[in-house]
């Protein structure tokens, strides 16, 4: 686009004026909601920078300027002139700033004048105060208009600044924040690196009771800026010298990078506390779930919403395997033992942990067939509810009276003894270091499998199935076999998860395995990217490392009231902005953006051109990408 | 000596009320290429759906190498060895043009996922071939498909070389009888003359037998030993070229019949 | 055009390993029925005949009047999932998509019902005013119901037409998350309860002589039966359902035909979430307590009525729900308990999975067949 020529500046009051009142709604609207779900009031109490900015007013905050940002935001389109940015810009943010910002002034208002706790369970008066800066009524009524000006026109203004500029800012303030919300982790870190008289930095850095101080936040504005500034140029030649390399050299390249991180994987945890190791444990957890999800989703195009059953079977058939208490709630006939008989007879089941792993595998195996069996033949749709009862009924069953005797009904089963390796050597769930090297391990194993079985025989049928499933069969794939294929390998590894979860927790209850768990792994493997093993990773590290799992907290425990319902808004926003995830899969982005791939493909002159039809290949491929099954 | 490969014996099929074929007898002998013409609507793709196992047939058998076909899902029809193109090009559009041909390999292979894991000695071999398989296949074109193509998407290529992906593909999973469901569609002459030679390669150098739907008369009349006519699911002309196009029949069912009276 | 793949007609098809597995499963569950069923009748002969003593020892058999009750709860039960599996079929039949999210919009309007009956009793009209104020309350529910149909059509969905089939099944999935856990950042998550109805209407009334029926069920299956007709009246009778119809067999057409098919569909939606408030205010007043998940169960089970009337099928839907309702009231005791079976209320969701399972297994296109636009038969 360097040679279009631009066309001057258009003047300030030239604007879209309904879709700036539009975008202004929006905000006041937004805003309101937020305050309304009492986010600032709780966040408040999580520092970025000790004593002036709090989470709680980031939470607000960021919305004029990403709505002042987007309100003139356009796409700009090769070969088609566009205007130059100017005042235009800045004064639509502003506008929008201003006039979303009376949202809240009205709600100052509301609040100061009516009581509706009733019904919304927030209407307080810290919320007022809050959002009258501790002061008087008439200041928070006053402020936050001004403070859409300012925060509007930043954003608005973004289009204005040289792309240096915007860079450097961008950095300095994604230092502050993200060194505000690894506190816990730095802080850790910092005490593991004590010889190296690292906690005098973080002593620097961080106030007392949270937040970072004013100069630590000043010092990492600057570093961040200075990175942005300087760094960047030698970021990029990294990344060109790299995509530069011929394919051997770029094999040996990642496989180094790989070591490496690997490497680090290994020896971080040392130095790391307890805090932050059973979080990583946590995040792994989730990176197996998510792993075998993105089998089952991502590679065959199998919407399974039950894939918390998995989950459910590998973590009950541990526990009931490996605990030795239970002999109680045998049926009766067989024969009643005292509890010494029973720690000595060997059939009742006082399985090493590893061992009881084995029949774990065995029992996921049956049961993704089990599932998979009645439901592979629906409509893609239909299978998404029936699995999900599927993960119901299979809740239901271990939480029922009938089969309470074996599963602890509601009470659930306790006393799992720790991960038993035959004779050698236990590791205690209360040890997070330890669990965590479990976990890694079996990360390691399923990370391995996926990349595996992506380039196979199988992995290929599945690809040909998630694009045109009559078609691939029609080419002689047994879609049938091939999926249950994908139930049994995504079951597998939820199953290994499950395993660890129970021996690590030491107990297992109906209630860690509702639905809610597979919409959870559902986000995170929609989020981080579909089809691809990295995007899973970091999508459950983003999420369930920040964020939170369904029942464990996560690095910001201020958000776990939330997470879910962010955890809503990024699956909406994820479908409709960035389907294809963080980290896309080369292949589904073809999917998704089929029109931008290939005009891109065109402009490179990777189109195939060797008849006189290319115009033909840039219209027929109207070709719907199938997500799902069926051909239009 | 010729071998009867295909018969099909008194084949109909209806969907809800609608015969979409009727009593139809048709029969392929091996090394033979047959023509399935007939105006639009008179149920030629819906043949090839039933021969391919797309869909089931009301009554009448479909008979294979001296065993019936009928009931056997789409995939079985294909190792059993019935290729198939479809009239509107549907490939595998986000995989690359090798992969296309490489899963289409999937029913002559047998490694799963236990090769897979511990990449074993048979898996890698298996690999191998697969691949190599695939290059031949696409090979058959020329340089079109071949090259750095190979790990393209199938979406960035051309029309006409969709449908070359679509034969080999066809001629990937390694077949007896390939179904080519109009191989020159939306192709110019020039581009049509050598697809129609090649079609004859597909049966002189490959030994393939080949049944194809085309409207192009001029390919039908250039590669086919013996063309059929279909009209409204019925047969209604069988024999050379020019028998067939001589035939009144024929001629009734593609201009019309003349008015003899006003109604 | 080329006829659908994928018909398979009377022409039995070879059995592979799936299909006999499946055919045990079918087996095994109808026999389980059967013999449950049986073992039922025995023990209402005799509940110590030589079965029931060695499998249920503690089988003391349905009295009439428990029978009675059952069905009558299954059947009021069931209303409500015909109500909102409405919604689901319509838009199912429209859009071909699963709105997972109108089990929310259910939840929301018995969320509305909720707080403004509250302000009524609060103001005392709630007593002496109760029909008057009942029926402000349903216009509430239904226009908040509504709106939040219309809305969510409009905000996420209406982008989405046309790409592939599971990207708006995830997005309502999302949807379906961010309402229940909006209704609980605003309104907190403890669960919610419903004033007391007045003593006339939640007393046992007598019916026809011989059967007995608490008022509130009876309020529900008026109120159900009222808007199922005013439904049919709109759809069989009226311009817009004649569009509505017409956008549901086929979009493209329809808008050659002059239909405007977006306000169409808006309708769909808008008409799907105001039976859904129906609903939602008649299950408060059933059960006087709403929670922010108590659109989500509901919402499945009413997906499931749906799909097992036949998806697309408004008769159908009703049907299916009040099968649906009766089969989770009347099984677990009547199929399950004789088989020694104890705590069997608490597999009353199981069983309704286990009916969707079943039919989807049997008959795929539901008891009453599916009525689907033509781009989604395939």
């Amino acid at each position: 686009m360097s040679d279009t020529e631009l066309l001057p500046a258009r003047k300030p009051l030239d604007q879209d004026w309904l879709k700036l009142l539009n975008y202004s709604f929006t905000l006041a609207f937004v805003s309101i909601f937020v305050s309304l779900t009492n986010m600032p009031v709780r966040f408040d109490t999580r520092m970025i920078i000790e004593p002036v900015f709090s989470m709680g007013y980031l939470s607000l905050f960021w919305l004029p300027v990403l709505l002042g940002f987007l309100v003139t935001r356009e796409t700009v389109l090769e070969g088609i002139a566009s205007h130059k940015k100017g005042f235009r810009e800045v004064f639509a943010g502003a506008f929008v700033g201003v006039v979303g910002g009376g949202g809240l002034s009205l709600l100052v208002y509301l609040l100061d004048n009516f009581n509706v706790r009733d019904p919304l369970v927030n209407w307080s008066p810290q919320l007022r105060d809050l959002l009258s800066f501790q002061r008087s009524n008439v200041f928070g009524f006053v402020i936050w208009p001004v403070i859409g000006l300012i925060l509007g026109s930043l954003g608005g203004s973004v289009h204005v600044v040289s792309t240096r500029f915007r860079r450097i800012v961008t950095w300095a303030l994604l230092a502050v924040i993200g060194f505000a919300v690894f506190e816990t982790v730095l802080l850790d870190l910092s005490e593991g690196f004590a010889w190296l008289g690292a906690e005098w930095l973080t002593d620097e850095l961080y106030f007392i009771r949270g937040g970072l101080t004013m100069h630590g936040a000043v010092i990492l504005a600057v570093l961040g800026g200075l990175f942005a500034a300087f760094g960047h140029g030698s970021t990029r030649r990294v990344k060109e010298n790299f995509t530069a390399l011929e394919s051997t050299q770029r094999t040996r390249a990642n496989i180094v990078i790989l070591l490496l991180s690997a490497a680090a994987l290994v020896v971080l945890p040392l130095f790391l506390g307890g805090i932050t190791n059973e979080l990583l444990a946590n995040v792994g957890l989730f990176v197996l779930l998510a792993l075998g999800l993105n089998i089952v989703v991502g590679l065959a195009g199998i919407l399974d919403l039950g894939y918390v059953a998995f989950f459910a079977i590998g973590g009950y058939s541990a526990a009931l395997i490996t605990t030795t208490n239970r002999a109680d709630s045998w049926p009766s006939w067989v024969p009643a033992l005292t509890k010494a008989q029973v720690a000595e007879t060997w059939w009742i089941p006082s399985v090493y942990w590893l061992v009881a792993l084995i029949a774990v595998v065995l029992f996921a195996a049956l049961a993704g067939l089990f599932i998979g069996a009645p439901v592979i033949r629906m409509r893609g749709d239909y299978l998404a509810i029936v699995t999900l009862g599927f993960g119901e009924i299979i809740r239901l069953m271990f939480q029922s009276d009938w089969l309470g005797g074996y599963t602890g009904a509601a009470q659930g089963v306790t006393n799992i003894p720790g991960f038993q390796i035959f004779n050698v050597a236990t590791i205690k769930g209360t040890d997070p270091r330890a669990v965590f090297y479990l976990v890694l391990f079996f990360c390691v194993i399923a990370i391995y499998v996926s990349w595996r079985l992506e380039r196979s025989r199988l992995g290929r049928a599945w690809m040909a199935i998630r694009e045109d499933e009559s078609v691939a069969e029609a080419m002689g794939i047994d879609t049938v076999k091939a999926k249950l294929m994908a139930f049994v390998v995504g079951a597998v590894l939820a199953s290994f998860s499950g395993a660890i979860l129970a021996a690590k927790v030491g107990s297992v209850f109906p209630t860690s395995f509702e639905i809610l768990v597979s919409i959870v792994i559902l986000v995170v493997v929609i989020v981080g990217g579909m089809g691809n093993i990295v995007g899973v990773i970091v999508g459950a590290l983003v999420l369930i490392g920040i964020l939170g799992g369904p029942t464990q907290p996560g690095l910001l425990a201020e958000f776990s009231e939330y997470k879910l319902l962010i955890y809503g808004v990024l699956l909406i926003v994820m479908m409709l902005k960035r389907p294809e995830g963080l980290v896309p899969n080369v292949r589904r982005t073809r999917e998704l953006h089929q029109d931008e791939y290939l005009q891109d493909a065109w402009l490179k002159g990777e189109i195939d051109t060797d008849s006189d039809d290319e115009e033909t290949a840039l219209t027929a491929t109207a070709s719907p990408p199938n997500m799902g099954t069926q051909p239009a | 000596m010729t071998n009867r490969l295909l018969t099909i014996k008194n084949l109909s099929v209806t969907f809800g009320g609608l015969h979409a074929l009727r009593d139809l007898n048709f029969h392929v002998d091996e090394g033979e290429i047959v023509s399935v013409i007939g105006p639009n609507g008179a149920g030629k793709t819906t043949f090839f759906n039933m021969i391919s196992g797309m869909v089931t047939p009301t009554s009448g058998d479909i008979i294979f190498k001296g065993e019936s076909l009928l009931g056997l899902d789409p995939n079985q029809v294909t190792a059993a060895g019935i290729a198939r193109t479809f009239q509107n090009v549907r490939l595998f559009a986000n995989m690359t043009i090798l992969e296309n041909v490489m899963v289409a390999q999937h029913c002559r292979t047998r490694q799963g996922i236990g090769g897979s894991l511990f990449q074993t000695r048979s898996f890698k071999r298996e690999e191998r071939e697969i691949r190599e398989h695939g290059e031949k296949v696409l090979g058959f074109f020329g340089s079109r498909l071949v090259g750095y193509r190979l790990d393209q998407p199938a979406s960035v290529l051309s029309y006409a070389n969709r449908r070359r992906l679509e034969i080999a593909r066809a001629m990937a999973t390694k077949p007896t009888i390939i179904l080519l469901d109009e191989p020159v569609a939306g192709m110019n002459p020039k581009e049509s003359a050598i697809l129609t030679d090649l079609i004859g390669e597909l049966r002189s150098d490959w030994g393939f037998t080949i049944v194809l739907i085309e409207h192009d008369m001029n390919v039908v009349r250039d590669v086919s030993d013996r063309v059929v006519v279909l009209d409204h699911g019925e047969t209604i002309a069988q024999g050379s070229y020019d028998d067939v196009s001589n035939s009144p029949e024929v001629i009734e069912a593609y201009l019309g019949r003349p008015v003899k009276e006003t109604a | 055009m080329p006829p659908p793949v994928h018909v398979k007609s009377q022409t039995v098809r070879r059995r592979t390993g799936v299909d006999i597995f499946l055919l045990i499963m079918k087996v095994a569950m109808s026999g389980f029925v059967i013999l449950g069923f049986l073992m039922f009748i025995g023990q209402q002969i005799d509940p110590n005949n030589f079965i029931a003593s060695r499998i249920n020892p503690d089988a003391t058999g349905l009295t009439a009047a428990q029978f009675e009750g059952l069905i009558i709860s299954g059947l009021s039960q069931g209303a409500m999932y015909g109500l909102i599996a409405l919604g689901y079929s319509m838009v199912y039949g429209v859009l071909g998509f699963i709105n997972f999210a109108h089990g929310e919009v259910f939840m929301v309007g018995a969320m509305t019902g909720m707080i403004t009956s509250n302000k009524f009793d609060d103001a005392g009209l709630w007593e002496s005013n109760f029909l008057l104020s009942l029926a402000i309350v349903l216009l509430i529910a239904i226009i908040c119901s509504t709106l939040t149909a219309v809305t969510m059509e409009r905000v996420a969905y209406r982008r989405l037409r046309g790409s592939p089939r599971l990207i708006p099944l995830i997005t309502s999935i999302g949807v379906s998350f961010f309402l229940q856990n909006v209704s609980i950042a605003l309104l907190g998550p403890r669960a919610k309860t419903y004033p007391a109805l007045p003593d006339w209407l939640s007393k046992k009334r007598e019916l026809l002589g011989f059967i007995s029926i608490d008022g509130p069920r009876l309020l529900v299956l008026i109120v159900a039966t009222v808007a199922m007709l005013a439904l049919w009246f709109l759809i069989e009778k009226t311009r817009t359902g004649k569009a509505m119809r017409a956008v549901a067999e086929d979009k493209e057409i329809a808008s050659l035909m002059g239909i405007n098919v977006n306000r169409t569909i808006v309708t769909t939606f808008a008409v799907g979430g105001a039976m859904a408030g129906v609903a939602g205010i008649l299950w408060g007043l059933l059960f006087r307590s709403v929670t922010a998940v108590t659109g989500f169960l509901p919402g499945i089970k009413a997906f499931s009525a749906a799909v097992v009337g036949g998806i697309g099928n408004m008769g159908g839907a009703m049907a299916g729900g009040v099968t649906l309702g009766g089969a989770e009231s009347v099984a677990p005791l009547v199929l399950l308990e004789p088989w020694g079976i104890n705590g069997v209320s608490q597999l009353k969701d199981a069983v309704a999975f286990l009916v969707l399972i079943f039919v989807l297994l049997v008959k795929p296109t539901g008891l009453f067949g599916e009525r689907l636009s033509s781009e989604d038969r395939a």
